[in-house]
């Protein structure tokens, strides 16, 4: 122990007056340097790295996570009930396995005119359960519960249901979806909700 | 042999060094009276960590971390693999325990007053170190991958989202994409096995450092009071006079008690065997209903029962305000009494947290907010509410039974608890207010005037009417005896 800190300890005094002398050292200057230009290294390489962290977030703004999906033909879907249907997210990779099959609730409310609401809560994104003989949508986490219309009618949500746009095209029910529904205001900086929250 | 044992070991020591300041670290001195069962959690905690690591390591042998694959690999693992169910179980029950003795430990540090100078950054280290903890047990629970995680994970964007400004991107960050998806789970898998026990393991590694610089905390005596000016110079003293080495000393409670808790995990895990996997993690089946794991549960109570105004606030202002308070404890009370026979205030503060915690804990046991999803028509309306009853009421009974009123209000004791019991409704509201309560909700309950036609009103209502005990009237509107004139008064009027 004491053998192999001597030595460093003998060279200290020697460092001490060449810094003493008031003038940059040339070591002094080349350890600056270094540093300088291991800051430009760390800024190089945090390029790549805060790019590729945020591209789960800049994605969607270049390629657009949303799109328009199919959810059935019109005729699937009786006049005035609401029905479970399920699509594939748009936005698949290959180790997504079932978790972008997707459900939503359909209603048919007359001829072309339809509501689709995504099956997660306003509240907390827990899956409602539609009951025709009561009318009402309810969640089974916390006990939300919506009007047929997905209007909020109790408990903690504190707006309706989210609503995809959707739209009949070749007698194929079809909305615009992509991206998981959730609370909390629309952002204005970072980028957009999308049009079923809003 | 001892002599070749003692020569090798001198080689390895002339080029590690490192016999002294191991021979110094274990055989520091430390109070007498610290020597005490009250002070073998730290040890504990350290010790479920470290077996938490071996079973992490030996669940990754087979472990898939794909959306598409990781529930199969844990059924593989609790159904194909030898004893794979049991060191699942034993990691299960590790993460369990672990963050109870975490829990205690902070508890008995907290009433002890050992985060009071100059153990403070000790404390600030061990807050952290307790939120790490608490982040293992998340994103474990999401690695088990599942409905319950599946809908977890939407539960925690629902709360990221309502964050200001930042909430969308949040969401995405931490999702790693625009849904629940194969990237969530690596990301989580990250954080699981790489982010948060890299930091574990350095944050541990200088909360000890300092427990044997700074030494360890004395048994309080109440009325020897903490100053910055002494405090250092009295425990030099202390453990100089009343001092003992920590090995052999002291150490022997350690170690009983981390076998005790290495032995209590395996009983459990045996005993209990593994956590789920619960239903496969498919979206499109929406016949569940997700639960926290349990140290998440008091939490999944006090969102339910938060006015909704309340909710946003408290979900973002609240960790923020209660991680600042445990950051901020020492330097607030740093000098002082250390008994906690001389803080009132800090005995009551726990017994607070305690009660309040297991309180919504045991309501989330049962969630009583939650309407009943599968009491539908399945259960009857029991025999005694329908004797007697006119053809009228009796339509009213099927009313009653066939627009789920039973998913919240029960009857007889069957049904919801979202909603007041019906039992005895009667006699709380008249006539006019039960019509208006079914027409147009209040309170907590929907409206229903757009469900049900007046005649299914009208026979409703006239069955909550007779839904009173038998010796008590129903409530009557008095004003209505005035101006109907020809109705009898009930009760002592004639």
């Amino acid at each position: 122990m004491s053998t192999s800190t001597s030595t460093p300890a003998k060279l200290a005094p020697k460092d001490n007056e060449v810094s003493s002398s008031n003038e940059i050292s040339r070591r002094g200057f080349f350890t600056k340097l270094g540093i300088l230009f291991n800051g430009l290294a760390a800024t190089v390489l945090a390029v790549p790295i805060v790019g590729f962290l945020a591209s789960s977030i800049t994605r969607g703004r270049a390629n657009g996570y949303l799109s328009w999906v199919p959810l059935g033909s019109v005729n699937e879907f009786p006049e005035g009930e609401t029905r479970l249907a399920t699509f594939q997210n748009p936005y698949v990779m290959p180790t997504d396995g079932k978790t972008v099959d997707t459900a939503c609730w359909v209603r048919r409310v007359a001829g072309d005119q339809f509501q689709v609401f995504a099956v997660n809560c306003a509240h907390l994104g827990c899956p409602v359960r539609w009951f025709p003989q009561s009318g009402l949508f309810m969640c089974p986490c916390h006990g939300g519960a919506y009007y047929r219309d997905g209007s909020r009618a109790s408990g903690p949500p504190e707006r309706g249901l989210f609503e995809y746009p959707n739209k009949v095209e070749n007698g194929l029910v079809t909305i615009q979806a992509g991206e998981l529904p959730t609370p909390g205001a629309v952002a204005f900086l970072t980028g957009e909700k999308p049009p079923c929250v809003s | 042999m001892r002599l070749m044992i003692g020569k090798i070991g001198r080689w390895f020591d002339h080029r590690l060094q490192l016999a002294a300041p191991i021979r110094e670290a274990v055989e520091h001195p430390v109070p007498r009276n610290t020597a005490s069962w009250w002070y073998v959690f730290g040890s504990a905690a350290l010790t479920v960590f470290l077996l938490q690591l071996v079973t992490g390591i030996l669940l990754a042998l087979i472990y898939v971390p794909s959306a598409g694959e990781a529930w199969n690999s844990l059924q593989a693992l609790n159904h194909d693999i030898a004893l794979g169910w049991f060191v699942r179980a034993m990691h299960g029950w590790g993460s369990n325990f672990m963050v109870a003795i975490v829990l205690i430990h902070m508890v008995q540090v907290f009433l002890f007053g050992a985060y009071k100078f100059p153990r403070e950054l000790t404390w600030i280290l061990g807050v952290f170190l307790l939120l790490m903890t608490l982040g293992m047990a998340f994103t474990g629970q999401v690695l088990r991958f599942d409905q319950d995680a599946y809908w977890g994970l939407g539960i925690g964007a629902s709360i990221a989202s309502r964050v200001p400004v930042l909430g969308p991107a949040i969401v995405k960050l931490m999702l790693g994409g625009p849904i629940i998806a194969g990237a969530t789970l690596s990301r989580f898998f990250a954080l699981h096995v790489f982010v948060i026990p890299g930091l574990l393991i350095g944050f541990v590694a200088l909360h000890l450092l300092m427990v044997l610089k700074l030494g360890i905390n004395e048994w309080p005596m109440p009325g020897r009071i903490v100053k910055r000016a002494t405090y250092e110079a009295e425990y030099h003293a202390l453990t100089k006079k009343d001092g003992a080495p920590f090995f052999p000393y002291a150490i022997w409670k350690d170690l009983f008690f981390a076998a005790f808790i290495i032995l209590a995990v395996a009983a459990c895990a045996f005993y209990f065997g593994p956590f789920g996997p619960t239903g496969k993690p498919d979206p499109t089946i929406i016949q569940t209903v997700p639960k926290p794991d349990y140290f998440f549960l008091w939490l999944y109570a006090l969102l339910s029962l938060l006015p909704p105004s309340l909710e946003t606030p408290a979900l973002l202002i609240g960790p923020v305000v209660v991680i600042l308070g445990l950051l901020l404890l020492p330097f607030l009370s740093g000098e002082g009494e250390k008994s906690w026979k001389r803080r009132p205030i800090a005995v009551l503060t726990v017994l607070l947290i305690a009660i309040t915690l297991g309180t919504f804990t045991h309501l989330a046991g049962f969630t009583p907010w939650s309407p009943h999803m599968n009491a539908w028509s399945g259960d009857p309306v029991p025999d005694r509410f329908i004797h007697g009853t006119t053809a009228l009421e009796r339509q009213g009974v099927l009313v009653f039974q066939v627009k789920q009123c039973r998913n919240c209000h029960s009857l007889g004791e069957v049904g919801g608890q979202r909603g007041p019991t019906l039992d005895g409704v009667a006699v709380r509201l008249t006539q006019d207010q039960l019509i208006r309560q079914v027409i147009q909700g209040g309170g907590n309950m929907p409206a229903y005037g757009k469900n049900l036609s007046p005649a299914e009103t009208t026979a409703l209502v006239a069955f909550l009417e007779t839904l009173h005990p038998a010796g008590q009237a129903p409530a009557r509107d008095a004003s209505r005896d005035v101006v109907a004139g020809d109705e009898k008064r009930p009760g002592g009027s004639q």
